[in-house]
């Protein structure tokens, strides 16, 4: 059971292996976590640089708070870095001809989504059973009997 | 029939994107540096922490940069083939990345030296200025010093045939010569 123990306390102490120290001053500390959750890790890309344990992430995190301690806006901490590994490392993508796309996919889907379901709704009213004269009349009869019927 | 179409026809559509999907490989990160000059940087070189080399010292008709590590095993792999660009005359210079200087002088003594001359990036921050997210990664950059191509990942004959030499035969001067 002890051998259990020490093993799950090894295994835990691995994390601590990761719990890199990146001092930020107190005042830019907000700043500085969402800068990192509107960046990309492009070592692990489907991490932020917030999430990501890898070398270069570690450098752009000390590189993002040197420029926050610099006096940099955020806007130029991001356009430091768009500016050298691309708009991919934006979680958030400038609107452009390319990234068109991205922005108004959705829009345009939901669109599609609408007219179609507006144009199957206006379908299915046309294809409303009509019922001719005579059967309104029988209809009628019958409920009529039934009402009679149950007296 | 509209009916049997358009989800026919959205199928070929989502198909199509899944299919050229699975030819790309989202490593591969295009730079925005492409066209750009290289940035500038002042680093001491690898062999001798007392001299300087700048962006300035790459002025040739065409040079490669090729960033290096003793830890990156890919580099490893491209070393030989980058011995015999150098063999060859092209003019490769390093940026030795993160790295421990007596680690790397050892390697380039008992592997050999493709490198003009090596500037050692101890910190990582020049790297960072030229996009670099993982080694090796190889720049082509013209007599301005405009970067006009970048590979990611280890440079073979193949590679080099393909994407370099048609780059460089473009830059140069005279269409006749040749850096086959």
């Amino acid at each position: 059971m002890n051998k259990i123990i020490a093993l799950f306390v090894c295994l835990l102490a691995t994390q601590l292996v990761y719990a890199e120290i990146i001092n930020v001053q107190p005042q830019y500390e907000d700043r500085y976590q969402s800068l990192l959750e509107e960046l990309r890790c492009l070592v692990c890309q489907n991490q932020t640089l917030a999430d990501s344990s890898s070398e270069l992430a570690t450098d752009l995190r000390v590189q993002v708070k040197d420029m926050l301690e610099q006096g940099s806006s955020d806007q130029q901490i991001l356009d430091f870095m768009s500016a050298r590994y691309g708009d991919f490392v934006l979680y958030t993508p400038p609107v452009k001809s390319h990234t068109l796309f991205l922005w108004l996919g959705p829009f345009a889907l939901l669109l599609i989504g609408v007219v179609t379901a507006l144009w199957m709704i206006a379908q299915r009213a046309k294809q409303a059973p009509t019922i001719s004269e005579a059967d309104q009349q029988r209809l009628h009869n019958l409920l009529a009997d039934q009402d009679t019927g149950e007296k | 029939m509209l009916r049997a179409i358009i989800p026919a026809a959205l199928f070929i559509v989502l198909a199509g994107f899944l299919w050229i999907g699975l030819y790309k490989d989202p490593s591969l990160v295009p730079s925005p540096l492409i066209g750009k000059p290289v940035p500038e940087f002042t680093l001491s070189t690898l062999k001798d922490p007392t001299k300087n080399i700048t962006q300035a010292d790459f002025a040739a008709d065409y040079a490669l940069i090729n960033v290096w590590a003793t830890w990156c095993v890919a580099c490893k792999q491209e070393h030989q083939a980058l011995l015999n660009l150098a063999a060859q005359g092209v003019p490769i210079f390093g940026l030795n990345y993160k790295d421990d200087r007596q680690s790397a002088i050892q390697w380039l003594l008992e592997d050999g030296d493709p490198y003009v001359m090596s500037a050692f990036d101890e910190s990582g921050r020049v790297a960072i200025d030229f996009g670099v997210y993982g080694a090796p990664e190889t720049f082509l950059i013209d007599r301005q010093g405009i970067i006009q191509h970048k590979l990611i990942g280890v440079m073979t004959p193949v590679i080099w045939q393909n994407q370099f030499v048609p780059k460089i035969n473009q830059l140069a001067a005279a269409p006749t010569q040749s850096y086959e």
